[in-house]
């Protein structure tokens, strides 16, 4: 790591915001412009949440001032604590193991790991919970062994439960950027620190490990915000946490204004936190001189072969195995009684809007990551931290908002086409899947924005520095020379957008068309009357969909 | 060589577009949408049957209640929706509050559906009855120490009882209704008393209480009859026995499923017509096969699984209370601890 230049801000024209490296060029300008538009589109719905500050909802406040809130933000302050530590040891050990060292399987794992992220957290939540709790298969053989007052189990419910769960289904994000990270460092990095006189342990802790701070942070705020922004993990514990209150005012005290001011402390919460950890990194520099890929694996040799092996094994199986095969047993079960021909259209559906949904929502991370390459001032850096805060919203809150937002600019449009044309139409954009892909757009950003981001970080700026003495700028710089170097963080961002796209549910149940169903939206509709078994069969078909992009990352990877 | 075309000719044509234009016209009233609460399978067979009967095509969209009404306020005037279908009697009731429901009069629909389970102002009808109710383990519990929901709260149910969570709104509407009976003090010492006889930390649905009380975690438990129904329809074994309480005072609590016109309807004869076949006995009888949940209309008999159930008094009071003291009840429960 080393100091970088502080920039210059302050009064001086515009293209002064450019970073030194790059030669004053007005076009260049198009970046930073574009940037700006695309964080004011995707602020949209997200102001219309803040908005409702302005509507009074005293009542709903002193209510929970006065009984729960005090034990809502201890609750949700140790269930974030517990999973985004833990994702973080599980992901970014795991990524260490499988980039770094070569053991039995090594191949299999690294893929298979990632697999955990293709089924919806709280489908997890309700199979483990279901498997472990006191009526489940587990405890009741064990009561049947050692009688009816065998007790020392337990009850999964609460803190425990949701933070393990959670922590296993959320750790791929961390485990998919962090091994990324290790591998584009190659083993030089790791070389370089032995020859330092530093153990194996001690590279890893004080070089490896701080040099791919960015991805793993990155990967952490992903964390942090879907367990903040999660209800349906937390409600299958009945685990209480902000999130619980915002629904709770919401469905139960029927105050969506109640509802939206409790999201947008959230929001505030997640944006103090981006700025502080960005603060924090500003001055460092992650990027290595010349990009290499680890070709040659450290083989693991005697019980260090087993440990590794075993240790993948456990969390693969308890992460993923485990339900999956519940669901199976389920999804055998009812394939005779419930499967029809929609099942195609839920698949074809899901896929159509998770592809086109990670092309754009690809896109436009590349633009954000790039603007910000070349603009290193704050107005820039904290426009794209903003257009990536959808993530941090309870998907409802924010489907609301987006929802919103559309309404009123299709209505606009249709007193304009009223006005010129006399013809009186119907939304046109609302109830379209243009509306669900944007509406796509302002909840993934983040996702995208992440993994790409901190991919740019290892492309040294002397590599811009030279292609600008070749004459390359603009498009074909990005092009040319950053795009092939940013392929691993476009794959990660493209797989992890892919399958959260096709899990979400708030966003698709409220923009979809008419009749256009989705895996996810029928599993909402089988879980939402407690149909579980039922459930199984298009959560095995997400399952299996979600394998697709994981599938082509790992070639993409391997390679 | 070619000839302009006549005035007569001019005029056939001009005839010809208009009554194309009345045709896919009427073709777009012959059309009706709804928002629904009631999920896809518990409420599209009866959308099948009205269109065989009518002609008239129910074009439909799930969603959870709260995100059905931000929709419709969202949309306003220009709303594409014409029936609003909920799980619940509460979220009618918030609907009619917000103004997003007409009231609309048919003589059939009052002679099918009691009072108790209308708004007033018809703006609200219910369409299917759901009974909040005891279930027990019979190895466990002798009936005759079951009463009340009230005898719940009494010390000799300590470590014996299992509940749902307070955030499920069929909870919600029963103590909104104990609200209306007895006043918040004496009601939030029944909650207080419930929460201190739990035998384990409130659960996630109504069929895991259930199993809960099968394999003997705690004794007894509240919930929907019509889950009773299902979990004994996959599992005849199970040792549970459903109970009617507060048959000498009160009767049982029970919720709707119902619906109501959009105050922004463009079919609005379509939708009064909906909400007619629906409350007939074609679809009465549906909603009484389905899910074994109550016909609203009393001259449609339950399921003859519900029938075994035995008959049992019901609550008389007005499905309005469930809405108008929901706030109540839930700020209540969260004073009560009842998480």
């Amino acid at each position: 790591m080393s100091n970088e230049q502080p920039d210059n801000l302050g009064t001086k024209p515009l293209t002064s915001h450019l970073h030194p490296a790059y030669k004053l060029n007005d076009s260049v300008n198009f970046w930073r412009l574009a940037s700006f538009f695309i964080a004011g589109i995707v602020l949209i719905p997200i102001i219309v949440v803040i908005f409702s500050i302005f509507t009074p909802a005293d009542d709903v406040w002193h209510h929970l001032v006065e009984t729960t809130l005090l034990s809502l933000l201890l609750n949700t302050f140790w269930l974030c604590l517990g999973v985004v530590l833990g994702a973080i040891i599980i992901g970014t050990s795991l990524a260490w193991l499988t980039a770094i060292y070569d053991f039995p399987g090594r191949k299999f794992f690294s893929w298979a790991l990632l697999l955990p992220m293709a089924i919806p957290a709280y489908v997890t939540a309700f199979v483990v919970l279901g498997l472990f709790d006191y009526t489940g298969p587990i405890q009741t053989h064990f009561r049947s062994w050692f009688g009816a007052d065998f007790n020392w189990i337990p009850d999964f419910y609460g803190r425990s439960g949701a933070i393990l769960v959670m922590m296993l289904a959320f750790y791929p994000y961390i485990y998919l950027l962090a091994r990324n990270a290790f591998i584009t460092q190659g083993k030089r990095l790791i070389e370089a620190a032995q020859s330092l006189g530093l153990s194996r342990k001690q590279g890893f802790f004080k070089v490896a490990l701080p040099m791919a701070r960015p991805w793993i942070v990155g990967g952490a705020m992903l964390t942090l915000m879907e367990t903040l922004a999660d209800f349906g993990t937390v409600s299958v514990f009945n685990y209480d946490t902000f999130t619980t209150a915002i629904y709770k005012a919401w469905f139960s005290l029927f105050s969506l204004s109640a509802a939206s001011q409790l999201a947008s402390l959230l929001i505030v919460l997640v944006f103090i936190i981006i700025i502080v950890e960005q603060q924090l990194r500003a001055r460092m520099r992650f990027a290595e001189s010349k990009s290499s890929r680890t070709r040659y694996r450290i083989p693991l040799l005697g019980w260090k072969r087993l440990a590794a092996c075993t240790y993948a094994s456990l969390i693969l199986f308890v992460a993923f195995i485990l339900p999956c095969s519940q669901l199976l047993i389920w999804a055998i079960d009812e394939i005779n009684k419930n499967i029809d021909l929609r099942y195609i259209e839920f698949l074809i559906h899901s896929l159509t809007l998770s592809t086109i949904a990670t092309l754009i929502i690809g896109s436009i991370a590349i633009l954000l990551v790039y603007a910000t390459r070349l603009y290193s001032d704050n107005a820039t850096h904290i426009a794209v931290r903003i257009a990536t805060l959808g993530y941090a919203l309870p998907g409802a809150v924010l489907a609301v908002g987006i929802f919103v937002s559309l309404t009123w600019i299709d209505t606009q449009l249709n007193q304009i086409i009223l006005m010129l044309f006399d013809i009186e139409t119907g939304f046109l954009i609302q109830g379209t899947i243009a509306a669900m892909l944007a509406a796509y757009l302002v909840r993934f950003l983040a996702v995208g924005h992440y993994p790409i981001d901190s991919a740019m970080q290892r492309v040294t700026r002397s590599i811009d520095e030279a292609a600008r003495g070749f004459g390359l700028t603009g498009w074909s710089l990005l092009s040319r020379i950053h795009l092939p170097i940013l392929s691993s963080g476009v794959f990660t961002a493209a797989t992890l957008v892919f399958v959260d796209v096709m899990k979400e549910m708030p966003i698709t149940l409220m923009t979809r068309p008419f009749g256009w169903d989705t895996l996810a939206v029928r599993i909402f509709t089988l879980t939402s009357e407690g149909a579980w078994t039922q459930a199984a069969l298009p959560a095995i078909a997400l399952v299996l969909a979600g394998l697709i992009p994981i599938i082509l990352l790992m070639r993409q990877t391997e390679q | 060589m070619t000839s302009l075309p006549s005035t007569k000719q001019v005029l056939q044509i001009l005839l010809l577009c208009l009554s194309l234009g009345f045709i896919s016209n009427s073709l777009h009233a012959q059309e009706v949408v709804v928002y629904s609460a009631r999920i896809e399978q518990l409420i599209k067979p009866m959308f099948d049957a009205f269109t065989a009967e009518t002609g008239i095509k129910v074009k439909f969209t799930t969603d959870k209640e709260g995100a059905l009404l931000a929709r419709l306020q969202a949309e306003g005037k220009r709303t594409p929706a014409d029936v609003l279908i909920t799980s619940d009697a509460g979220n009618l009731w918030e609907a009619a509050r917000a103004g997003l429901l007409k009231s609309i009069s048919s003589p059939i629909l009052e002679a099918n559906i009691p009072v108790q389970l209308r708004d007033p102002q018809g703006q609200w009808y219910g369409l299917s009855v759901r009974a909040r109710t005891l279930v027990y383990n019979k190895e466990k519990v002798d009936p005759s120490e079951l009463s009340t929901y009230e005898d719940l709260a009494d010390p000799k149910w300590k470590g014996r009882l299992c509940l749902r969570s307070s955030k499920k709104v069929y909870n919600q509407s029963l103590v909104a209704m104990m609200i209306a009976e007895h006043g918040e003090a004496k009601t939030e010492q029944i909650v207080k008393g419930w929460v201190a006889n739990l035998a384990t930390e409130p659960l996630s649905d109504d069929t895991k209480a259930m199993e809960y009380v099968a394999a003997g975690r705690c004794d007894v438990t509240l919930v929907n009859s019509y889950y009773y129904g299902r979990l004994i329809e996959t599992n005849p074994n199970l040792p549970l026995v459903i109970y009617w309480p507060n048959q000498e005072n009160g009767g049982v609590h029970i919720n709707i499923s119902g619906a109501g016109v959009t105050q922004h309807s463009k079919h609005e004869t379509a939708a009064v017509k909906l909400l007619e076949f629906l409350s007939s006995e074609k679809a009465q009888n549906l909603f009484a096969d389905i899910n074994f949940e109550f016909p609203a209309n009393p001259q449609i008999k339950p399921s003859p699984v519900v029938m075994s159930w035995g008959n049992f008094k019901k609550s008389s009071m007005n499905m309005i209370k469930a809405g108008e003291l929901q706030a109540a009840a839930v700020k209540l429960m969260d004073r009560a601890g009842y998480r």
